[in-house]
């Protein structure tokens, strides 16, 4: 690639990914997630730039975004707090925690605040059953939630969103 | 971050080095690690097979399909390249331990790989993590890296003149890949449909070539089976179930945990005594033996050993090793309710049955559980359920029916005190009522 939306590092995964494989397009879903941590969502040029690397159609990469729920073409807030409400997390209190962060950020599942630092989403199973109920925030695991221990969780990110620390 | 819990009964095998900085490849070998490897190279791909069908282990995922028979059915000729592939995309709800061998002995898992890849004459192995894991993606690309750098992988592994690479993938959010041929899809870069099967991928699977596909847990295993001897292995069980395995006690337990217990171990000394009992002086009302796909088994019903065996005499599966337990304030039509919702979203929308069948059920029970229900609503309920079973191309349609049938089979009374626009009784904030259209 010539130009490229990534940064030189990310680029150069990507070169990299794709010799890895029988074929090319086993790369596209990891690049797809890759590109979403960095840019912050499935734009259409990152998604013409994708295709192109894998070389196959804009469309062909948008049926695969459709399928994954991690995958998103719209902006999510700096810490997407996921909090699970499946059957072990449901049996401890994870119905409670969804609706305490609702509260506490005053957003609806789904939502992100307006300031775009935090956006929540209640999420089906994230293998952290026997540490219920659980949430993830990005990729952090935080488990063995109360409404108190959520809100620390929040407030420390609300605080490193200031000092300006990346996602 | 994830750790392991403990009680006397446990038996630390596949769980021998957690917590014992063996992420680290010095650290693995000094524990004995990837001598089952050259146990492996010495034994020859028809001894490995032997040595895999004698020690019982069977598949970790929910089937419980006997692995070493499953490694036989790869033809030994083959004009395709042969794979290995560990699903490590465990997402059945109530299953949480392979996160745990990811996070402490991902070593275990390239060894487990490279002794399936030895027994089919493969070339190279995939790791399949689910997108939620990664600080797991992290630890296992650095495990694979040091393996290289030792030559353990690469070209001429341990001096064999054998060549093994090992790709790290991620997934990106998605229940059905966990189903061996939807997770092979996804690994080509497509959408996690499953295939229609037979062929299976022994005989056509990844890229079109014969092709293992286990769980991460039936691979952290291998090795071990190698270190301390198939007969060894196989005496830890049961009768046809060798071993041990992870079960992930949660739910309504003083002390939920992955705990590493005998194939067998009796469920009701898990709960009671590894698990710690109920908590508040409750009782217990079901436990959920397997993962959420499993049907549910009563108070009276848990008195049996937790291997494939007695578990599917018991009516249920032994599944995934996930034991959920509910005390008697649960609301089961609610628990239901939850367990569909999951299904209607995780279903993948290519076959009717379970694509309308999950809606309409989670309809039914939204409905039922609000107050909004009619006698017939229960029968539909299981009539829909059962008309599914079996209907569908991967097994999604079957794990959102079981259960089900079981929730209206074994708690009718509590569906029934539902209706009469009563609603849950233990329900806090009822949502809006559903047009059921």
């Amino acid at each position: 690639m010539t130009t490229t939306l990534f940064s030189p590092a990310l680029a150069a995964r990507f070169d990299k990914l794709v010799t890895l494989y029988p074929v090319k397009r086993s790369a596209l879903v990891p690049m797809l997630l890759y590109a979403q941590d960095e840019v912050g969502y499935l734009s259409e040029p990152v998604i013409a730039e994708i295709a192109e690397r894998i070389g196959i159609s804009e469309l062909d990469v948008r049926n695969v975004i459709s399928y994954y729920s991690l995958l998103r073409t719209q902006p999510a807030g700096k810490f997407h707090v996921q909090v699970c409400t499946n059957i072990s997390c449901m049996l401890r209190g994870g119905n409670e925690i969804l609706d305490h962060c609702k509260k506490k950020l005053g957003i609806p599942n789904k939502g992100v605040t307006s300031d775009g630092v935090f956006s929540l989403e209640e999420v089906e199973c994230i293998g952290a059953c026997s540490w219920a109920p659980a949430a993830q925030v990005n990729y952090d695991f935080h488990e063995n939630l109360t409404p108190e221990s959520i809100d620390k969780v929040l407030d420390d990110y609300r605080v490193k969103s200031r000092d300006g620390s990346a996602r | 971050m994830a750790t392991l819990s403990t009680h006397p009964d446990c038996v630390p095998l596949v769980s021998c080095r957690f917590g014992k900085g063996a992420t680290e490849i010095d650290r693995y070998i000094e524990l004995a690690g990837y001598e089952s490897v050259r146990k492996a190279l010495a034994l020859g791909a028809e001894g490995i097979i032997n040595e895999m069908k004698a020690s019982n282990l069977r598949g970790r995922g929910g089937a419980g399909f006997p692995t070493g028979l499953k490694w036989s059915f790869v033809p030994k000729q083959s004009s395709k390249p042969k794979y290995v592939l560990v699903n490590g995309d465990e997402s059945e709800p109530g299953t949480c331990k392979d996160r745990l061998i990811f996070e402490h002995d991902p070593h275990s898992v390239i060894e487990g790989v490279i002794i399936a890849g030895l027994s089919i004459q493969a070339r190279m192995g995939f790791i399949y993590l689910r997108g939620e894991y990664r600080y797991l993606l992290q630890i296992m690309e650095r495990a694979v890296a040091q393996a290289y750098t030792k030559g353990f992988l690469g070209k001429n592994i341990f001096g064999s003149g054998i060549d093994f690479d090992i790709v790290t993938q991620t997934g990106a959010g998605a229940y059905e890949v966990g189903e061996e041929s939807a997770l092979m899809e996804s690994l080509e870069g497509k959408r996690g449909i499953p295939r229609i099967r037979p062929p299976f991928p022994a005989v056509v699977g990844l890229y079109g070539g014969p092709t293992i596909i286990n769980n991460a847990e039936t691979i952290a295993t291998v090795p071990h089976i190698f270190r301390i001897g198939a007969a060894d292995y196989a005496k830890l069980g049961t009768e046809r179930n060798g071993g041990t395995r992870l079960f992930c006690l949660s739910g309504h337990l003083n002390k939920p945990g992955v705990y590493e217990l005998p194939m067998g171990y009796n469920l009701k000394k898990m709960i009671y005594e590894v698990g710690g009992g109920i908590p508040n002086g409750r009782k217990l009302k079901a436990v959920v033996p397997g993962g959420s796909s499993t049907p549910a088994l009563t108070v009276d019903e848990i008195d049996i050993g937790m291997d494939f065996d007695q578990v599917g005499k018991a009516g249920s599966m032994l599944g995934s090793g996930g034991v959920v337990v509910l005390d008697e304030t649960t609301c089961m039509v609610e628990f239901a309710l939850r367990t569909m919702k999951f299904y209607r979203h995780e279903s993948c929308g290519w076959c009717i049955p379970c694509r309308e069948g999950t809606d309409w059920l989670e309809k039914s029970l939204t409905r039922l559980h609000n107050g909004g229900g009619v006698d017939q609503d229960i029968e539909n309920i299981r009539y829909l359920a059962e008309n599914m079973l079996g209907r569908t191309f991967c097994p999604l349609g079957d794990a959102a029916a079981m259960p089900t049938i079981a929730f209206v089979k074994k708690f009718r009374k509590e569906f029934e005190d539902h209706l009469d626009g009563k609603g849950c009784p233990k329900h806090y904030a009822a949502e809006p009522e559903p047009a059921l259209v």
